[in-house]
């Protein structure tokens, strides 16, 4: 049986989750494999919900079966999908279905995903979403209606340190943070320094802070990134080290840099943790962590 | 004001098919500032209906009137002495209007011929952008004038979300961070305290379709008569 993530915070200087995607479709074969994999190399599994608005399996019953598997499940949890009374309900569900750990976010917008006709709901945001985590947790609903029987989840939330301008970003981090967030996992970075430069704002006591380490596959992932997708900036001396490595060795280029950084966040002291997102490679993350070593 | 756009001739052709006697019934007050539905737009229409009639060898009669305000009732009246010589009225109005047109003349079909799209401003020539949803609950004293509402894409009330992406959002990098703008706003209006409190859900009660309004005034004046 896993530890508790919560749990891991006290028993560990440095903490490592790494991300599951639920599958599109019913076949769980390969996701599976991924969950025993890594159930006990790492100190919790993230899911993913309708991850980049693309339906796919729930979080929650990904969750379910990594419990049933052995592993310690984080639910991500976002607003698009849910109103109120669907996201406190599944937070519930959760409770009772023996995931303890949940990660609120206000979710990517409907229009990058694969229903863009869809009705976007948004009606929590996600500081509101973790004050609601809270009334569940002191047996209360969002409505203030008294529950027979209450939660005691450890919540946390995101930030994107590279967000420009930053100071509005920080704001609303303050509000997680007020709300309740006792986690926070951050957008992938790769600037340490920058990074550092974030946590001497960011660092509070009794809140663990968590780098995204998302692993490069090749120079044009990470041109890509840097062009479209907001929040990310991988320095140009990490896009030659990826475009310099020869073909077919361009994933251990990237493992390789992974490693490296979590390594550095490790023996530096930078942060808390690292959350692993290997986006459609979860079976090289014990290389990750090897590299890492 | 309210922003429409119209429909393609196509679309409004397939609505009429088989009619002979139209009457294009514009609106003379948001409809015809942003170019939709006012006097000239109804002319237009009604030249390119007579045209693909013509074009097509089918009879048709195509008349046009514009009225000062298709969501009051005193204006609709003006077309009840020849509306039964139509087979149709195309009304050029807001989705109200229309409403308002076919429940005054409820024995007549009423057809829209645009698409209702935003409360908004014109920002210059012919370009207009939304502003207000109407959520029935003004917060804009607290987030310096820009509504979050209307202008974050997903209606975030404590700050931007990660789609930030230097002032511009991940939605459509055309559009403005409604949160940067908020915190810029604010920042120049040294009120940043107003970013820092936390924002409640918002009330949905209060937008419960179809909304109501009476005038406090009428409300007592009835309370009198009581």
């Amino acid at each position: 049986m896993a530890v508790a993530f919560r749990e891991a915070f006290k028993q560990k200087d440095f903490v490592i989750t790494a991300e599951v995607g639920p599958p599109k479709g019913t076949e769980i074969g390969e996701m599976v494999e991924h969950i025993d994999l890594l159930k006990d190399k790492v100190d919790g599994l993230n899911v993913t919900d309708n991850q980049s608005s693309v339906m796919r399996i729930s979080s929650l019953a990904v969750c379910r079966m990594i419990l049933d598997h052995g592993g310690e499940p984080i639910l991500q949890l976002t607003c698009r999908d849910r109103n109120r009374l669907a996201l406190q309900s599944e937070l519930l569900s959760a409770w009772v279905l023996g995931v303890k750990n949940v990660l609120c976010l206000t979710g990517d917008y409907i229009s990058v995903g694969d229903h863009p006709q869809a009705k976007p709901v948004f009606d929590l945001d996600s500081v509101q979403l973790l004050q609601t985590v809270c009334m569940l947790n002191q047996g209360k609903d969002q409505a203030g209606n008294e529950m027979q029987g209450g939660t005691d989840l450890f919540a946390g939330a995101v930030v994107t340190p590279e967000a420009d301008p930053i100071e509005p970003q920080l704001l609303k981090f303050e509000k997680k943070l007020a709300a309740g967030a006792k986690f926070i996992q951050t957008q992938a970075i790769y600037d340490i320094d920058n990074f550092k430069r974030f946590m001497d704002r960011a660092r509070r006591e009794g809140v663990k802070i968590m780098a995204g380490i998302v692993l490069l596959v090749s120079a044009g992932m990470a041109k890509y990134m840097n062009k479209n997708v907001p929040g990310i900036f991988v320095p140009d001396d990490l896009v030659a080290e990826l475009s310099e490595a020869p073909k077919g060795k361009r994933l251990e280029a990237g493992i390789r840099i992974a490693g490296r950084m979590i390594r550095q966040l490790r023996e530096e002291r930078v942060c808390d943790g690292v959350h692993i997102m290997a986006i459609g490679k979860e079976g090289v993350v014990p290389d990750i962590l090897k590299a890492a070593e | 004001m309210i922003v429409a756009e119209r429909k393609s001739l196509e679309q409004i052709e397939a609505m009429i098919e088989g009619m002979e006697k139209i009457l294009v019934a514009g609106c003379g007050t948001c409809v015809a500032v942003c170019m939709a539905g006012g006097e000239k737009e109804v002319e237009l229409l009604a030249a390119q209906l007579r045209m693909k009639a013509k074009k097509d060898g089918k009879e048709r009669i195509v008349d046009e009137v514009t009225l000062t305000r298709q969501c009051d009732k005193e204006y609709l009246d003006q077309i009840a002495k020849y509306i039964d010589e139509y087979d149709v009225v195309i009304s050029t109005a807001c989705g109200a209007g229309v409403q308002f047109l076919a429940e005054r003349y409820d024995g007549h079909l009423v057809l829209p011929a645009l698409n209702t799209l935003f409360i908004g401003v014109a920002e210059g020539p012919g370009e207009w952008s939304q502003k207000c949803m109407a959520c029935a609950d003004c917060i804009l004293d607290q987030t310096g004038g820009i509504c979050p509402m209307t202008i974050c894409a997903k209606n975030s009330l404590n700050g931007p979300c990660g789609g930030t992406n230097h002032g511009k959002c991940e939605v459509d990098d055309s559009k403005d961070c409604a949160w940067t703008l908020i915190y810029r706003r604010l920042e120049k209006l040294g009120r940043l305290d107003y970013m820092r409190k936390p924002q409640p859900p918002k009330d949905y009660s209060v937008m419960t379709k179809p909304r109501k309004h009476t005038h406090q005034a009428f409300t007592e004046a009835q309370q009198d008569e009581e």
